[in-house]
């Protein structure tokens, strides 16, 4: 099971090393940006958003029609983080705010319907059949060659975004007023309110963040991965793995988690093929048994 | 002072589920007037100030900022209305530092005012100045109370709801908190003062109004409760 050879050869030698790395980056930066959202909205609203692979597809979707109508994928990308923060507020507002507080069951049974809603609609929109929509014109480039490696330039292009959108997240949380209030209404939310804030918009709004970030996960996947109804479930799982290692309600948390499982399953498709997904399970398991709160977490959002 | 009240709070009725915890409150508070809502242990003194709040929702009633009825509006709604509320068990946002604390509650006041500001506050509480950077949860109770109120006050609120501010804090930092008080009236802020403590307002108020298991049973000047050893002893066991 164990590709003692390969797995060797792989890490001795720098183009592999490099073609590896990058690859787990991508996987990497995708699922932190889809865990941050998750961690947010649990951080700050004490629900775990079930649907939140949803809003991944979304965006993935409303960039991919963006770009083949305007064939610039900058706005692609923008539409499918507004996007996907629009059906947020809409899902936010209508559904989830009504079990706030209630059991997780009830919570998980609204999101599910919500996203096989979703994945019926998207079948009627687009179509059952798996879309790609190939590297964008503006990323039509020759590859970089680093150490003997290939690194796409979108490819650097999504980490970039990624690492700027985790800080600007992280800046619009802990800095702003709206951050502010956020983190306080997650305390307290009755005495936020008694100061004359309305509560509610500030967590639609926060939500929506959370949402757009799925979204804008989704639209810079839509060039690498193919796009298909249910395409949200396998990122779902896997940053439920990231939130939780990393700690729910951290940022910083996330991004550290969602490293580490791009490169284990970069790494691990060529050391240990068959144990990739085993891999990351008994990650989150040792987390668990060792570190409750997860690597950077302390319960909830501060 | 009819004519005058700014506050008028009529005919109250709160209920804690089936319980009913008010029964018909009536009170008016002058404009820059203190009013001392005076009562013992689960009196009804903190769930008047919340029913005026709206943290308490009324279930029959009027409460008048003004000339607009609020009574049955949201918290947020009454506070952007113009009511300040500081309740009696601090809820600092302990994680945020002082002045986040303080930027969370600024707003402007109902009709534009701005006189609360960080300088204004800083300048009043001068304490907290010297601890803004610090985690509100780290401070001491009377240094929590300071940054209750001042938070509220960052809202330029009309009238202050004040619940019992003095409670469970040192003698010498029940001292600064009254001192704060009269400073705040001097400035023309209208405060309603929920106490246990007649001795803590008489320096304080001009007005009180007495309150036992949800009725008011007394109204008058401060100095005319204080020389009514009757209403004193029966509902403030002094
Ligand atoms: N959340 C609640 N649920 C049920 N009953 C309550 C609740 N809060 C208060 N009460 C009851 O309502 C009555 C009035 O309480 P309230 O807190 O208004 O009294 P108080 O005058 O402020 O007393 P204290 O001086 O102890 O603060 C008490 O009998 C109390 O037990
Ligand atoms: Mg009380």
């Amino acid at each position: 099971m164990l590709e003692i050879d390969a797995l060797a050869t792989c890490l001795s030698t720098p183009a592999c090393l490099v073609n590896q790395t990058t690859s787990g980056l991508i996987i990497g930066m995708l699922l932190f940006l889809v865990a941050s959202g998750v961690t947010l909205i649990f951080g700050v609203l004490h629900v775990i958003n079930f649907a939140h692979g949803s809003f991944y597809m979304l965006g993935a979707y409303f960039a991919f029609t963006v770009y083949q109508l305007t064939g610039n994928y900058f706005l692609a990308a923008a539409a499918g983080a507004v996007g996907a923060a629009i059906a947020g507020i809409v899902f936010e507002r209508l559904i989830i705010s009504r079990v706030y507080g209630q059991n997780v069951l009830m919570q998980l049974l609204v999101c599910y319907a919500f996203i096989l809603i979703v994945d019926d609609a998207v079948k009627i929109v687009w179509g059952a059949e798996y879309l790609a929509m190939g590297i964008p014109a503006e990323f039509r480039l020759p590859p970089y060659r680093i150490a003997g490696g290939f690194v796409p330039p979108f490819y650097l292009f999504l980490v970039a975004m990624a690492v700027i959108i985790g800080l600007g997240s992280l800046y619009v949380v802990t800095k702003t007023r709206f951050g502010k209030i956020v983190r306080a209404a997650a305390h307290n939310a009755s005495m936020v309110s008694a100061l004359g804030i309305r509560v509610p918009i500030y967590f639609a709004l926060l939500f929506a963040l959370g949402c757009a970030l799925a979204g804008v996960a989704g639209a810079l996947a839509a060039p690498v991965r193919s796009l298909t109804p249910g395409m949200g479930l396998g990122i779902l799982v896997e940053s439920f793995i990231v939130t939780v290692i990393g700690g729910m309600g951290s940022i910083p948390g996330a991004f550290l988690a969602a490293i580490i499982l791009g490169l284990t399953r970069s790494i691990g498709s060529v050391g240990f093929p068959l144990f990739v997904d085993g891999a990351m399970f008994m990650m989150m398991a040792l987390v668990l048994i060792f570190r409750p709160t997860g690597l950077l977490g302390q319960g909830t959002l501060r | 002072m009819t004519s005058d009240a700014i506050l008028s709070v009529a005919g109250l009725d709160v209920f804690y589920g089936a319980s009913k915890i008010l029964f018909g409150v009536d009170l008016e508070v002058g404009r820059g007037r203190t009013l001392a809502l005076l009562g013992r242990n689960g009196a009804g003194k903190s769930t008047t100030l919340k029913a005026i709040a709206g943290v308490a929702p009324p279930r029959k009633g009027n409460v008048r900022l003004g000339t607009s009825n609020l009574a049955g509006s949201r918290p947020d709604a009454i506070a952007r209305a113009g009511i300040g509320y500081v309740p009696e068990d601090r809820q600092v946002f302990p994680m945020h530092s002082v002045e986040d604390n303080l930027a969370i509650g600024a707003k402007l006041g109902p009709q534009g005012q701005d006189f609360w500001k960080l300088e204004t506050v800083y300048e009043t509480f001068p304490i907290l100045a010297r601890m803004k950077e610090r985690r509100a949860g780290l401070l001491s109770g009377g240094e929590q109370q300071m940054l209750t109120i001042a938070r509220t006050l960052m809202g330029n609120p009309e009238v202050l709801l004040l619940d019992e501010p003095s409670e469970g804090l040192a003698p010498i930092i029940v001292q600064a908190i009254a001192d704060l008080i009269r400073k705040l009236r001097s400035m023309g802020v209208t405060i309603v003062l929920a106490e246990q403590n007649m001795h803590f307002c008489l320096g304080i108020s001009e007005d009180a109004a007495v309150i036992d298991k949800g009725h008011i049973v007394y109204r008058d000047t401060i100095q005319g409760l204080k020389a009514n050893t009757e209403v004193t002893k029966r509902y403030l066991a002094l």
